[in-house]
């Protein structure tokens, strides 16, 4: 009976990988990862701070990111990053991996932590 | 006669086209090379700046923009095979070396030598990268003389 039933579990996770993603489940799978709950705040002081190099988050996805950005070096326009202001974002697990690698490494010259990533989220999320 | 006559129409309203570099169709390079600026014209640069560009793309002008190499040697592949061409020009330095910006090689500094460094510099400009800024159609890969605003 038991068995079954893990069974069962282990078959709808497995499902819900295949299936597209939602930012929630971006946030669970980064709070899993780090093994710690998100702070929103500090994710918010995460995004608007420089980590010791010309950009931070914001110079390009501004610091209300329910808003449309701008490229800062390029001045090409960016899409809002805060999902309540544009459903596209943190629904496809190879973009959003992607740019937090190439963003972090422009921002912070590491990659981020999943602490860091899911902070961020977090505070993303609280954005209306 | 009347066929003559459009024939002649549409040809004086193409001169020769040497200012529409169309990029052709390619999913992959449109969603990975038009993110950050618009998608450049293959055609604007030969196949062995290309390779040099593609193989630098984690330092690509002081940002990140690296691939899961899958993807890279797919656009690597689809920048060689529509590189170059009648409209390219020279695109490596005095030494032979590859350039990997369009706006050092020699055709862009000869279509654009009328354009004083000032004017460059202007805030809605701030680069020669940013084609789009004065070329209102360059993200359809016309550069006509008809669609040149300069920002003041
Ligand atoms: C130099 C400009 C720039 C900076 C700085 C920057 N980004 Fe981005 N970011 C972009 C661009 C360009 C895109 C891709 C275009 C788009 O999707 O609209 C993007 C996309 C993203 C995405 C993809 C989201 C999705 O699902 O579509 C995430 C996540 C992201 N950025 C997070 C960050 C974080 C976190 C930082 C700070 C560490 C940051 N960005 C700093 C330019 C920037
Ligand atoms: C993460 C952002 C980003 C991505 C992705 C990106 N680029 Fe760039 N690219 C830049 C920046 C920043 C510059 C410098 C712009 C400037 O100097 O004004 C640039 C410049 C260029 C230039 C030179 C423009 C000139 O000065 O003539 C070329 C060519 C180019 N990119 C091609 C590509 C190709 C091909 C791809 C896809 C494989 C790509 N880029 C993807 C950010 C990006
Ligand atoms: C400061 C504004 C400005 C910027 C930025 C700019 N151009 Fe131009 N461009 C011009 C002007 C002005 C002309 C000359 C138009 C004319 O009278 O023929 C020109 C001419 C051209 C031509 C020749 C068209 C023809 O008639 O054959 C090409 C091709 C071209 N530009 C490509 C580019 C590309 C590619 C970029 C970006 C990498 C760029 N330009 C950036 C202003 C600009």
């Amino acid at each position: 009976m038991r068995f079954p039933l893990l069974f069962s579990i282990a078959l709808s996770l497995a499902a819900s990988v295949a299936q597209a993603e939602t930012p929630r489940d971006f946030l669970t799978r980064f709070e899993k990862e780090a093994g710690a709950a998100a702070s929103a705040e500090r994710g918010g002081r995460f995004f608007t701070s420089r980590h010791g190099s010309e950009w931070s988050c914001s110079s390009c996805h501004t610091e209300r990111p329910t808003q449309g950005g701008r490229h800062a070096k390029t001045e090409k326009d960016i899409q809002p990053l805060a999902p309540a202001a544009n459903a596209a974002r943190f629904t496809d697990a190879a973009k959003v991996d992607k740019w937090f690698r190439r963003n972090c490494n422009d921002v912070a010259n590491r990659v981020c932590t999943a602490q860091e990533k899911a902070d961020v989220l977090a505070w993303l999320l609280a954005q209306k | 006669m009347k066929r003559t006559l459009v024939l002649l129409l549409a040809a004086a309203s193409f001169p020769a086209l040497a200012d529409r570099y169309v990029v052709p169709k390619h999913a992959a390079f449109e969603e990975e090379c038009a993110s950050c600026h618009m998608a450049y014209p293959p055609q604007m640069l030969d196949a062995h700046s290309w390779q040099h560009l593609m193989n630098n793309l984690p330092k690509h002008f002081g940002t990140d923009a690296s691939l899961d190499e899958k993807r890279r040697v797919a656009i690597a592949d689809f920048l060689g095979k529509n590189a170059g061409g009648r409209k390219t020009g020279v695109t490596a330095d005095a030494k032979g070396n590859p350039l990997i910006r369009i706006t050092e090689t020699e055709r862009f500094v000869r279509k654009h030598r009328q354009i004083a460094d000032a004017v460059w510099q202007r805030p809605a400009i701030k680069s020669k990268a940013n084609c789009t800024a004065c070329h209102t159609t360059a993200a359809e890969g016309n550069y006509s003389d008809d669609n040149v605003r300069i920002p003041r």
